[in-house]
């Protein structure tokens, strides 16, 4: 971990490296109580990773801290190279945030508000990356032509979802933070919604989201990162957190017309075993492999049950080293 | 040119639009309207009936009165409203997460509640003129004075609105204050000279910035004979600058930290906090 990090620090000036986001035992106290308790986890350029958790597990905390917005407990936190405590404005500039809005700017009409915002961007355009976004293509990329010279305040829930992913992306930011971004959003914009982020990371935006959405995770996310009781407890690709969780497969099948089912860590072997058995008698044959969801809910569980005992652990660990 | 001017720019141009909507928008153009009739109507009332020991009528005397309370309510209580009410909404959030948007914002919003307080005055001013004898015929010199007061008004008025803004928790807790300001209203000499009241009231009254922005507009726009109603017979336009001055020193001194405090406390999650505790209040 320690020699990974040199390399990467070595191969180039900071923030031009590969790693975008760097968190090292973060911590959080806020009124008395730990919200954060060391997390630590990274970023590449280009990749889509997703926090997910439970509801005041920490993951706007989280986020608010690497935005700049929030100061920390204690712990290393590298944004584009730079710590975002003390991130400047240049800095600020190739960061894109997606806020939720309420009724904000609602005398705004779209065009002319995303026009007015892309304007800031423009004393940070450079060679390679040009501020701002044109806004015309921009409201094209996220479907609010028709809607251009509407007033904010008269824009149905899911257009202002996407008012609020355009606004985070009108500098082109090179690392792009949202904060459950979807919530609210009906099937087709939320499906409209995805392919937008993967265009993003295309062209190489880093991306962090949460979410509550697990299937939206498992579709969108390169990593996913489960955060529960103030710690990282699964840092992986979603199949290999499916597969870490649970190697149990669900087999489910009707034999003359009777449903049936088993629970199996073998499932092929098992399925031919039931044909070769049963023939042509066996219909509605479903396996169901642990999904994240499950992954998911057993992870949460199993932290929050641990929860005392693993700090019982720690406690006496500190004791013993000192 | 720096970054820091460019967003200043910037934000001449949102106040610019912030302005053309706020006169395009039904319910604000309602409001303003609303603010000239409240105006208007005492006027109406009163209008011939003569001031005591000055030769002027009540309404010419109130008239001019009511300008000056208009731009100090403009500048310190619509500053206030409006930095309220955009801490809750996330207006000023998004303001954070562009490079340089807090100075834009805060560059925008003066412009725009300079342009509000100058219309919020302008339309009682052009009704009331044909309503009472008396106003603004006094020509070149007038002008002159309005030419320092209103600014200085505004000055004194603005940073002090910013820093309630800043420091209340919700929009509702600026609408609280309206009772302890039309208390001030009584004891600022607006609708009847200041010298009827008790000497200590005075006193008091003579401290905030709403007295003497009266003062300085009825010195612009009513006759030079009016004077005898003022306390000592003069428009005491040294002490009047003195006043307004020291409010801006105050202001001045006091917003910039009070409002980087503020902007630095924003984030995402106080700002759903307070949107969850409006949403209690509604449903």
């Amino acid at each position: 971990m320690t020699t990974a990090h040199a390399l990467s620090a070595g191969s180039g000036p900071p923030g031009q490296g590969d790693t975008v986001i760097d968190v090292r035992d973060l911590r959080m106290r806020y009124r008395g109580q730990d919200v954060l308790k060391g997390v630590s986890f990274s970023c590449r350029r280009g990749e889509v990773v997703v926090l997910l958790g439970p509801n005041g597990a920490g993951k706007t905390t989280t986020i608010e801290v690497l935005e700049g917005f929030r100061m920390r407990s204690a712990g290393e936190v590298t944004v584009l190279g730079a710590d975002p405590a003390r991130g400047d404005e240049r800095w600020r500039a190739r960061l894109g945030i997606v806020l939720q809005s309420w009724r904000d700017h609602g005398k705004w009409r779209v065009r002319e508000l995303l026009s007015h915002l892309g304007s800031y961007y423009a004393p940070y355009s450079t060679d390679l990356v040009l501020r701002p976004w044109d806004v015309d293509e921009l409201i094209a990329a996220v479907g609010l032509t028709e809607h251009a010279g509407k007033r904010v305040a008269t824009l149905s829930g899911g257009q202002r979802r996407r008012l609020d992913v355009a606004v985070g992306i009108v500098g082109r930011p090179e690392l792009l933070f949202l904060d459950e971004p979807t919530a609210g959003l009906d099937p087709e914009a939320r499906n409209e919604f995805h392919g937008l982020v993967r265009g993003l990371a295309d062209e190489h935006t880093t991306v962090l989201m949460t979410t509550h959405d697990l299937a939206e995770a498992e579709k969108l996310a390169d990593r996913i990162l489960i955060l529960a009781g103030g710690r990282i407890v699964a840092d992986g690709a979603a199949a290999e957190l499916s597969r870490r969780a649970s190697a149990e497969a669900t087999v489910r099948w009707t034999r003359d017309g009777l449903p049936f089912e088993e629970a199996t860590t073998e499932p092929t072997r098992f399925v031919r075993r039931l044909f070769e058995e049963h023939g042509d008698a066996i219909g509605g044959l479903e396996v169901r492999r642990a999904s994240l969801e499950d992954t998911y809910l057993s992870m949460v569980r199993e932290s929050e049950a641990g929860r005392g005992a693993d700090e019982r652990v720690a406690h006496a660990f500190e004791k013993g080293a000192s | 040119m720096s970054p820091v001017w460019y967003a200043a720019g910037i934000g001449v141009r949102r106040g610019w639009t912030e302005l053309r909507q706020t006169f395009t928008t039904g319910q604000d153009v309602f409001g303003y309207v609303l603010w000239t009739v409240l105006l208007v109507v005492p006027l109406v009332l009163v209008r011939d009936d003569p001031l005591k020991g000055a030769d002027i009528s009540i309404g010419a005397f109130m008239l001019p009165s009511m300008l000056g309370m208009t731009l100090a309510f403009t500048g310190i209580m619509t500053t206030a409203q409006l930095l309220a009410t955009e801490r809750e909404d996330g207006t000023l959030l998004r303001a954070k997460a562009v490079p340089h948007g807090m100075v834009g914002h805060l560059v925008g919003k003066i412009v725009m509640v300079s342009g509000t307080a100058l219309v919020s005055m302008a339309l009682p001013f052009a009704t009331g003129v044909f309503l009472v004898d008396g106003v603004a015929r006094q020509g070149g010199g007038a002008l002159l004075t309005l030419v320092w007061v209103l600014p200085l008004g505004l000055l004194a008025t603005l940073p002090m609105g910013a820093v309630i803004g800043s420091l209340v928790d919700s929009p509702r807790a600026v609408g609280l204050l309206m009772l302890p300001v039309l208390g001030l209203v009584v004891i600022s000499g607006i609708y009847f000279p200041l010298s009827r009241l008790p000497e200590w009231l005075q006193t008091v009254g003579q401290i905030f910035p709403v007295y003497w922005l009266g003062l300085g507009l009825r010195s612009a726009l009513l006759p030079g004979e009016a004077v005898a109603a003022e306390i000592g017979a003069s428009w005491r336009h040294w002490e009047t600058a003195a006043v307004l001055g020291a409010w801006t020193v105050a202001g001045l001194l006091l917003a910039p930290s009070v409002l980087r405090r503020m902007a630095r406390r924003e984030s995402g999650a106080a700002m759903a906090e307070r949107q969850r505790k409006a949403m209690q209040r509604v449903g």
